[in-house]
């Protein structure tokens, strides 16, 4: 999960959070030290546990190839070893974000099949060779820092077991442990001032350095991107075929069956205008309710294709005109300095249109509010209810294709809809095509 | 004779709608097919009425909307009654928020029937409204449990549907088969409901409604 910017408006945060009141505070923050604490020594454990089961993995790579009788364990180590470094490389990845700011990318080609055929690609992936050397780097950067803090807790003891070595050994050699109390605390004082500095650096400089390891080659990044695009263009090109399937057939099954029985009635209605004209009159009273039925089919089939008002209008006036036919009152504020290009504003408009009617649907809200701006050269749409929540996408096919839609555009779906509400959906997209 | 202006781009239709009118005692002042010669003809020709297309050239977009209500900016009150392929509740509302009346907004369809059309022209000629049954069905189709709107029993609901069409007390009678004296009990109690003051003006009955909708809107 990436975490998305997102300033809700006052209004709507103070009536979704009730206030706590002041005597639960302390217990609050400590059950959420607490938690902290527990869920870092759990992450930091299991992170140490995989960082130890890899390393060894790696080394047992070469060990292995030693001898001709264990070569063949080569292959299978080294896959173990990219396998199990994968949530480690994930983990790290987001402890370079936090550290220095900077988003490192995950870029592995793909993997479909059965886990043994896996192997191949696991192992050819540039992706899996950067993590391995991420590993190695790890592991010595890491064996350094122990030496460091082994020389660091090394000291302090010297000095404390001097005084001992001379109460115990009366030998020749005694007093000369003496010599260790001020070795020690020179040692100490030397390594603390020289690594002092450096040492609180050392998170810093390994994230840095993780990060350049990790990040993703141009052309792998572009590899990925390339994936992506091929795999939402898919989507893309099939609900469109979809799309244009169904306006085919509601078009011959509908208007133009209507204008051939209008056709049919008119033709009859000439015939009959001589020799029996109350007939006639009636199948012309028949045509003309043909005909009109026929331009409210075509109509709903415009409005679902392109909304008119979407056409004159912009994305502000045909939202608007939604929550003027919304049965949850529905705030909008759509602040948008000029018109977007119309594919955009057709996907937007049917993104919105789908989440105002799963509201209706679904939410059981009260009220809702959509929010539609531009920010750092994207678009960013807000749509949040006071309903009871529980939204989610696997079940619902509406907000798959808001997903879809939003996809060919590659836009990011967010979707927050704790039991017991609210629902906020959130979306964020490039502003051109 | 009451004079009109046409204003429709199509010249299939703009054929069809002089040929109509002026078979059902309209005088055609003039024909055009944007909005600057509509407003220029209001000037040039001071037309009684205009039935104006929302889809204009040079966009295509709602010209025709905006150049009504830059002519009933001009000219206060001039009627005005727009014919669309479709009819939007935001578009009624925008025309209606003057309150100056002689507003109709109808669907192209309505055409076809002839004698309620030209009706409907005149009705908007003299200072009343015809709202397309469409944008009262949008309106009585938004039901939410939480406005009075759903506290009228079906027959009101019948008799707010007509009544926004801006058809008087005696259609509505004549349309549901029921005395005068009747229509008006179930327009009281449809005020009651929603908690609006009775007032006998076509018009304004519309403008209440409308006004009262678009306020929980």
């Amino acid at each position: 999960m990436s975490t998305i910017p997102f300033r809700p408006t006052d209004s709507g945060r103070r009536g979704a959070v009730p206030m706590r009141p002041a005597y639960l505070r302390p217990a609050v923050a400590v059950a959420r030290f607490v938690g902290l604490v527990l869920a870092g020594g759990i992450i930091g454990g299991v992170a140490a546990w995989l960082l130890g089961a890899s390393l060894l993995m790696l080394l047992l790579v070469p060990v292995a190839l030693l001898s001709p009788r264990t070569r063949w364990l080569g292959v299978p180590f080294l896959a173990v070893t990219a396998w199990l470094v994968r949530p480690l490389a994930w983990l790290e990845r987001h402890r370079v974000r936090l550290m220095t700011g900077t988003r490192v990318q995950a870029a592995y080609l793909p993997m479909r099949g059965p886990r043994p055929a896996r192997v191949r690609p696991l192992l050819g992936d540039p992706g899996t060779w950067r993590d391995l050397a991420w590993l190695a780097t790890a592991g010595v950067t890491g064996a350094l820092s122990v030496a460091d803090l082994a020389v660091l807790a090394a000291c302090p003891a010297l000095v404390v077991a001097a005084p001992f070595w001379v109460a115990f050994d009366h030998g020749p050699h005694g007093l000369r442990a003496l010599v260790l109390i001020p070795l020690g605390v020179a040692c100490l004082v030397a390594a603390w001032r020289g690594g002092g500095g450096r040492r609180r650096r050392v998170p810093l400089e390994t994230a840095r350095l993780s990060g350049r390891l990790l990040a993703p080659s141009d052309s792998a990044r572009l590899r990925a991107q390339m994936e992506h695009l091929a795999e939402t263009r898919d989507e893309t090109v099939d609900a469109r075929a979809a799309e244009l399937r169904r306006i085919e057939r509601d078009l011959h099954d509908g208007a133009q069956a209507r204008l051939v029985s209008l056709t049919m009635s008119l033709g009859m209605a000439e015939e009959e205008f001589d020799r029996r004209p109350e007939a006639a009159r009636q199948l012309v009273a028949e045509a003309r309710a043909s005909a009109r039925t026929a331009l409210n089919e075509l109509r709903h089939l415009v409005r679902g294709i392109q909304p008119p008002v979407l056409t004159e209008r912009g994305l502000g006036g045909a939202v608007e005109a939604l929550a003027l036919a919304s049965a949850v009152p529905l705030e909008v504020n759509v602040a948008l300095d000029e018109r977007l290009p119309a594919p955009l504003e057709s996907a937007l408009y049917f993104v919105i249109a789908e989440a105002i009617a799963n509201i209706a649907r679904h939410s059981h809200a009260s009220w809702a509010f959509v929010r539609l701006w531009e920010e750092q050269g994207r678009l960013r749409l807000m749509v949040h209810d006071d309903g009871h929540g529980g939204a989610d996408p696997a079940r619902g096919s509406g907000l798959r294709g808001i997903e879809r839609r939003l996809a060919a555009f590659d836009g990011r779906l967010t979707l927050s809809s704790p039991a017991g509400g609210p629902t906020e959906l959130f979306a964020e997209l490039p502003c051109r095509l | 004779m009451t004079s009109v202006v046409v204003v429709e781009d199509l010249l299939l239709l703009q054929d069809g709608l002089i040929r109509l009118l002026s078979t059902n005692g309209f005088e055609i002042a003039a024909a055009v097919d944007n909005g600057p010669a509509f407003l220029e003809a209001l000037e040039a020709h001071r037309p009684e009425v205009a039935v104006v297309d929302v889809r204009l050239p040079p966009t295509f977009t709602d010209e025709g909307l905006r150049a009504a209500i830059e002519a009933r900016r001009r000219r206060p009150g001039f009627p005005v009654l727009i014919l669309s392929q479709y009819v939007e509740q935001l578009y009624a509302r925008e025309l209606l928020s003057d309150g100056a009346g002689g507003v109709g907004y109808l669907l192209k369809d309505r055409v076809g029937d002839v004698r309620q059309f030209v009706e409907a022209v005149q009705r908007v000629a003299g200072g009343g409204t015809a709202m397309d049954p469409e944008v009262i069905a949008q309106i009585l189709a938004r039901r939410s449990r939480r406005t009075p709107l759903a506290e009228l029993t079906p027959r009101e609901h019948e008799v707010l549907a007509l009544m926004a069409e801006g058809r008087t007390n005696a259609a509505i009678a004549r349309r549901l088969v029921i005395t005068s004296k009747a229509v008006s009990k179930h327009i009281a109690r449809i005020f009651d409901k929603l908690g609006l003051p009775p007032s006998d003006d076509d018009h304004r009955r519309v403008l209440a409604v409308l006004a009262y909708l678009n306020s929980n809107g």
